[in-house]
Formats: C-alpha cells, structure tokens, sequence
C-alpha cells in the first residue's frame, strides 16, 4: 500500500513551500518598517545577493549601449553639431541674461529669510549617477542606479533631476543603490501647490500616475498647475519642481476627498541619469554663490558685469564684430525664443545712487581734475 | 492533432543542461530588469513567469515546477523592490499547476501553449493580488482590464519565446 507521503509527495512538496514563504512574509510584514524605507537585515541580504548576480550583467550591458551610442554621437552623426553649438551659446547668453534679472529677487528673498530667521536648506552636494535597471515589474517604481555606499550614499536621500524629483534612496548596497520613484504607491512626499500654496501629500497609484491624495474639493485648484515639494517630508527639500495638475477626480473610498493627477516633471518613464542629493545646508554652495553673485553683478553694472554686457548688448558692440550674438534680438535668429528684458527692480530705500536717481558718469580724463562727491 | 493526451505515456519528459537551467531564468531576469529602462512598456510582460510555465510544462513534475516557480519568483522579489515571498508564493503555485496540466495536455501545441500563459499569468495577478491585500494589509488595487491585456500580451511573446526555448530541450530516456 502507497504511503501517505507517497501518494501526496507533490501537494505535501507546493505546502511545504508555501508555508516557507509565507512564514518568511510575515516576518518582514511583523518587523515592519515603513515599506517604502529601508529593509531588514536578512530580508536586505537575499536582495544584495540578487543585486550581485544581476548587476555586473547590467553593467556589461550599459556599456555597450554606450560604448555604441558613444561612437555614433561622437564620430559618425555630427552633421548638426555646429548649428546646434551656435544655437547653445545663444540660449547660454539667453540664459544669462535671465538669470540676471531674478538675482535681485534671491537676494531679497535670503534678506527676508534672515530676517524672519527662516532656515531655508539649499542643495549643498549631489552625486550624478546612471540608470542601470528597473524592478521589472509592473507592481512597484523601482529603479536601480550605479552608485552605492562606496560612493556616499544612504537610505532616504532625495534623487532629482534637473527637471524634477524621482524619488528616494530605498536600500544602498556597496556599488548599486535601489531607488523607490515618486510613482511607486508605497512612496509619499509632501508637495504644495504654487499658486494657492494647498498642501497635500504626493503618493503614485496602482498605474504608476502621480496623485496629490487627502484633499479636499478646491475649485482654485485647476488643471495645469504646477505641484512644487514643500519639505514638509524632511526627504526633499523646498521648491523642487513635482509636476503638473492633469485632473482632478473624486476619491472613490473617501468621500468627499478628492485625488488629483499630476504629469511627473521629470520623466519618469525614460530616466538616463539622476542626481543623488547626498548633503543639504542652511548655506549655498559656493558654486551657487558664485553664480548668484556674477548674476547680480552682471543685473547692476559693477565693473565685471559691465565688461560682460557691453561685449554683449548692441549698441556698445563694436561695429564689424560679426562674431557676437545678437542678443537685443534673439528672437529673430530663433524664431521660437521669447524676449528677454532685464531691468533693476525699484529699490526699497531709493538714495542719490539709485536708478533713475543717478547721474551718468563722467568720462575718465587722467589728467583732469580729480571727481566732486 | 489531439491536445489531451488519452495516457500518460504520450506525454514526454524533458530535461535540460544545468547550465541552461541556471542561465535561462536569469537571463529572463536580467531582461526582465534591463529592458524597461529602455522601453517602459516591457514592464507589462512577465520574463519570469513565461520561463516558470515553460520548465514546468517540460519536465512535467510538479516538485520540479514548484521549487523551480520559487526559486524564479524569490529572485524576482529580491530584484523588484517587494515584499520577499510575494512572486514566490504566485510562481510556486503556477510551476506546480503548470506541471500537473502539462501531464495530461500537449503542450507543444501552440494554441495550448497560449491558453495556458494566458490563464497562468491572470492566475499569477490573482494569487498576487490576494497576498498583497490579505497577508500584507497594502491597499492594492486590482485592475482587471489591465491584467487582461498584461495575460495576453504575456501569452502572445510566450509562443515565439517557448519555439526557441525548445532547442534547450533534451528528451529524458
């Protein structure tokens, strides 16, 4: 007669397993911490083997893709690379004209900051790095990049782009960090929205769409507005763009909330290279300070900026200098361009010194009499 | 040509190299990880469970399918970001019950070969979907026009994808 272990082998063998694993599950769900933050030791291992095993392939792999695109960009396709290299400078100058005219506003909003003792936290140092993977499945918004602890990093630090976030470090092994997207629905954020400044948390859904969650029914709140963090998570710092209203529906569960979608600024869907926000301070970098500061002085005409302007705006160009870019009008070399007008704001304590205020200077004659006060 | 066998013994056993059998699930891994970066659709297809069906289906042992399902579906836990057990426990069950329908229908047909990723991969969402809510308290939503499309897409790549993964095959004496 046939055991009962015989007769069962299979079913006993799919039990067995099924246990194993759910026991294994409830352990991590026992243990719980925060699902969208770091994970247990044990449970940490068995990804770090699995991360070991597929990694290098990805490497192996990236790098062809590279080294292929590499030589495409850089020897074979540079048929336009001279148009675009012109049309680059001129959005640089564009740019730096731009920037020029809202430095006075940083400057005053970091005046008033110090004023109200505000502690604004500024991108202090990042870390670039490339996307090698995905979790590959269509359940959870993980990505995978090519830098780990050996590199700096930690759990929970912000990931961006220059377009917007993407989301955060989730588990950091010695070369390969896991980062938990924005989309993914175990992840949150606290976003506001820049126009009516409503606050709200930010969390994907089952279709990896981003949506403001626990709301309740604003009609300020309109398609096209644009969703910015507002540090209220401790993960991202203020300001980072998030995305844009798309729709605003009904919360089917909890009435009378209301979730709204939002177009992720950075694109998720097509992540090359990220920057990993690995240090925050009440203080800019000095790289930032630099900018700000060559922004100011080119808005107010010290001797720097004056140099800078006056190779730049017409009128003080030299006449046959074909070489300049016609930055009074952009618009006519790019036709899609918008035009830039840089003025001094009105200052709050107008003197003898201040715009309009102030007299031209006088031509400089070494051999003349030396300047009245 | 009939697709229910009339006895056991029209149906073939296989096997396959260890290489194979160590290589081909990881490599549908490392697909499965790489190719969304690339095309964010990919993520709708399910590399592993199409290789789960197909060694399952081809050694025609459940305890093969079954400890072959978990092991494929752990490491696609460990790689995915969830919960370590979830695609375990939903690839363990399909290797099994791919294993015991691959017994007694011809499997080599392709019609079949459809059906049954078809049916498997809506059976994978199912049990996936259940652990998620009962074991795991998230609150997952399930939606079934997308599961629909996500099985037939999987079934439709699972026909080509079992045609070259049948020149692995070695026919058991």
């Amino acid at each position: 007669m046939e055991s009962f272990f015989g007769r069962y082998k299979n079913l006993l063998v799919l039990a067995a397993i099924l246990l194993l694993q759910v026991t294994g599950l409830a352990m991590q769900v026992r243990r719980a911490a925060p699902q969208s933050g770091p994970d247990g030791r044990k449970v940490r291992l068995i990804r770090y083997w699995a991360v070991a095993a597929v990694s290098p392939l990805e490497r192996f792999l990236l790098a062809i893709g590279h080294g292929t695109r590499h030589t495409w960009s850089s020897y074979i396709d540079l048929r336009h690379a001279r148009r675009d290299n012109d049309s680059l400078r001129a959005e640089l100058s564009r740019l730096r004209l731009e920037q020029a005219s809202v430095a006075e506003d940083a400057r005053q909003a970091q005046r008033l900051q110090a004023l109200f003792g505000f502690k604004e936290h500024y991108i202090y140092k990042t870390i670039a790095a490339q996307v090698i993977g995905s979790s590959g499945a269509d359940q959870s918004r993980i990505i995978y990049i090519d830098k780990g602890s050996h590199d700096g990093l930690k759990p929970d630090m912000p990931v961006i782009t220059p377009d917007g976030i993407v989301g955060k470090v989730k588990d950091v092994f010695p070369s390969v960090s896991q980062v938990l997207e924005v989309s993914d629905q175990t992840s949150g954020a606290g976003v506001l929205f820049e126009s009516t400044r409503i606050r709200g948390i930010l969390r994907g859904n089952a279709a990896g769409q981003l949506q403001v969650i626990n709301l309740l029914p604003d009609e300020r709140i309109k398609p096209g507005d644009r969703v910015l963090t507002s540090g209220g998570d401790q993960v991202f710092p203020r300001g980072l763009a998030v995305g844009q209203v798309v729709s605003i529906e009904k919360d089917r569960e909890r009435d009378p909330y209301i979730d709204v979608l939002l177009r992720p600024a950075a694109n998720l869907s097509q992540l090359e290279e990220v920057l990993v926000i690995t240090q925050l301070s009440d203080k800019m970098a000095d790289s930032q300070q630099r900018d700000l500061s060559d922004a100011y002085a080119a808005a107010f005409g010290n001797r720097r900026a004056s140099d800078v302007l006056s190779e730049k705006l017409p009128g003080t160009q030299a006449p046959g200098d074909a070489a300049a870019p016609d930055l009074a009008h952009p618009q006519d070399k790019n036709p899609n361009s918008v035009p830039i007008t840089v003025k001094p704001p009105p200052a709050l304590h107008p003197d003898r010194f201040s715009p309009p205020a102030a007299k031209a200077a006088a031509p400089k004659n070494p051999s003349g009499p030396p300047p009245q006060p | 040509m009939a697709i229910v066998y009339n006895s056991r013994l029209d149906a073939e056993e296989h096997g396959f190299h260890p290489l194979v059998t160590v290589l081909l699930p990881l490599l549908a891994l490392l697909l499965q990880v790489y190719l969304p970066r690339f095309f964010h659709g990919f993520a709708l297809f399910d590399l592993p469970l199409i290789v789960t069906i197909f060694f399952a289906v081809a050694r025609r042992n459940p305890i093969a399918g079954t400890l072959t399902g978990a092991i494929i579906g752990l490491l696609q836990d460990a790689l995915s970001g969830l919960p370590i057990g979830i695609n375990g426990i939903a690839k363990s069950i399909v290797g099994f019950f791919a294993a015991s329908i691959g017994v007694r229908l011809d499997v080599e047909n392709s019609g079949t070969r459809f059906l049954l990723n078809f049916g498997f991969t809506l059976l994978s969402s199912l049990i996936y979907i259940v652990i998620s809510r009962v074991l795991l308290g998230t609150e997952s939503v399930i939606v079934w026009t997308h599961e629909l499309i996500r099985a037939l897409a999987n079934a439709l790549l699972a026909v080509p994808l079992f045609l070259l993964m049948d020149f692995t095959k070695r026919r058991n004496a």
